[in-house]
């Protein structure tokens, strides 16, 4: 037998899960798609007393267009129904363009975005991505609700704010489409891995073609997605040429603080890392508004 | 108790069973130790390799990455469902025309995932394929005779399953 015992529970209701939740703290351990927790029950890196599988929870799979424009996802919604969804493509074409390169299509059958988000392994697309996007995530507990912004929520490598007794049950983007410019760009041993550097950029540029806002995330290259201010600044209120993303494209690499592993040394990853959220930006300019630029 | 056993109920490949099951005991060992059906291969049983593709509820998933317990009520396809008998179906036959296997240990799983693309995809592109199977590691054969079976599948007729047909 591959994991080691533990107490299973799937309740049929979101309240259900809660109690579970609440009456075994840490002792629990939430399983979702099992994409993150089956590879840890399966080499005991793991050994939760308890399981709580939500899998059987109706209502906690959906994508719901907001009144703002943007999208309300379901924890339990799979990964492929993201890649899938048209409103997805609609509102937020960045969210759609990550997924594929979210590990492989038998894992995205299975895979969830609260799991990805929840597990939160610095090297994943859907936290740099919700991060990228100022998103919110709804955190529910037996006798409470809070919603707390991605700047807040990711905290260290696989660790959250997701507190004891808390399930993550909504995750809210705001649309980036219309005006919204983007670009994604990862580096990879082989599809589908994690990366090994990744960037997710987010413009607007009016129309003199002045960059008005910017936002360039990073991950696979400290604990947590990470914005880098200095390089945005350096964007704003200028034309983008050549000579802009050249030093936009210095300052992501002496900024990028990475480690050294057996993927990749750390000035791999600082150099790498300006050279992709260079591609990213200019991806990002080449974009007509409202048209994905291919 | 709820680490004690469960009762699971499951449809594999059209026939219906029903067997007590530890609840840590992953789908991939259950299908193999309890309902023997060995065709589903274990390689790196935490999700890299691939090997235990199989269909859940129509959908190629990795088999060592479930929980038995979770596959209560699932409709369920392994390798062993492909064939009519002794008669392989027409991605079998092309991966045995393209020496698209050699050991065979990733056999069934690179053919439960070519069967999810093609149903999804019928006709792949080369890329299409590369990327459908790139999350299943072969050691034998360096893909390309892999790529040949299921582009030579895609342009032929769609593939249907011997369940399928009979229900």
């Amino acid at each position: 037998m591959k994991p080691a015992k533990f107490e299973y529970f799937a309740p049929t209701s979101l309240a259900e899960a809660l109690e579970l939740l609440e009456e075994h703290g840490d002792d629990a351990k939430v399983l979702a798609g099992g994409q993150s927790l089956m590879p840890m029950l399966n080499m005991r890196l793991a050994r939760p007393k308890v399981v709580v599988d939500i899998n059987r929870i109706p209502n906690l799979d959906y994508i719901s267009p907001t009144p703002d424009g943007g999208l309300a996802i379901g924890a339990l919604t799979r990964q492929r129904s993201v890649e899938r969804s048209t409103v997805v493509e609609e509102r937020i074409p960045v969210l759609a363009a990550v997924m594929p390169s979210i590990a492989h299509f038998q894992i995205r059958n299975r895979g969830t975005m609260g799991g990805s988000i929840s597990h939160a392994d610095p090297a994943a697309e859907l936290p740099a991505v919700c991060f990228a996007l100022d998103g919110e995530f709804v955190l529910s507990s037996a006798s409470d609700q809070r919603v707390l912004k991605a700047e807040n929520f990711f905290i260290s490598p696989l660790t959250t704010a997701i507190g004891p007794g808390e399930l993550l049950t909504e995750i809210r983007l705001p649309a980036r489409s219309g005006e919204w410019r983007w670009g994604f760009e990862e580096v990879c041993r082989r599809q589908g891995d994690f990366a090994m550097v990744g960037a997710v950029s987010l413009l607007q540029i009016d129309d003199d073609g002045v960059c008005r806002s910017a936002c360039i995330t990073m991950f696979g290259v400290g604990g947590t997605p990470l914005r880098i201010r200095r390089a945005e600044e350096a964007l704003l209120g200028d034309r983008i040429n050549d000579s802009v993303l050249e030093d936009v494209s210095k300052i992501v690499s002496e900024e990028l603080d990475p480690d050294s592993d057996i993927h990749a040394s750390a000035a791999y990853r600082k150099e790498v890392g300006g050279v992709i959220a260079r591609r990213t930006l200019e991806a990002a300019v080449s974009r007509v508004n409202g048209d994905d630029g291919a | 108790m709820t680490t004690a056993n469960r009762t699971v109920k499951v449809t594999v490949n059209g026939k219906e069973y029903e067997s007590s099951v530890e609840v840590r005991k992953t789908l991939a060992d259950f299908l193999r130790d309890e309902l023997d059906l060995t065709g589903t291969h274990l390689g790196c049983e935490h999700g890299v390799c691939g090997a235990c593709t199989i269909l859940f509820n129509g959908d190629a998933v990795r088999s060592c990455l479930m929980l038995a317990v979770q596959a209560d009520g699932a409709d369920l396809t392994t390798v062993e469902g492909l064939a009519r008998g002794e008669d392989l179906n027409a991605l079998q036959l092309a991966f045995q025309e393209n020496h698209a296997l050699q050991c065979g240990f990733c056999t069934p799983g690179m053919l439960m995932t070519a069967y999810a693309l093609l149903q999804d995809t019928p006709n792949p592109t080369e890329d299409q394929v590369k990327e459908g199977i790139s999350g299943n590691i072969c050691r034998c054969t360096g893909y390309a005779p892999i790529i040949q079976a299921i582009l030579q599948t895609g342009r032929g007729p769609a593939l249907t399953l011997p369940t399928n047909e009979e229900g």
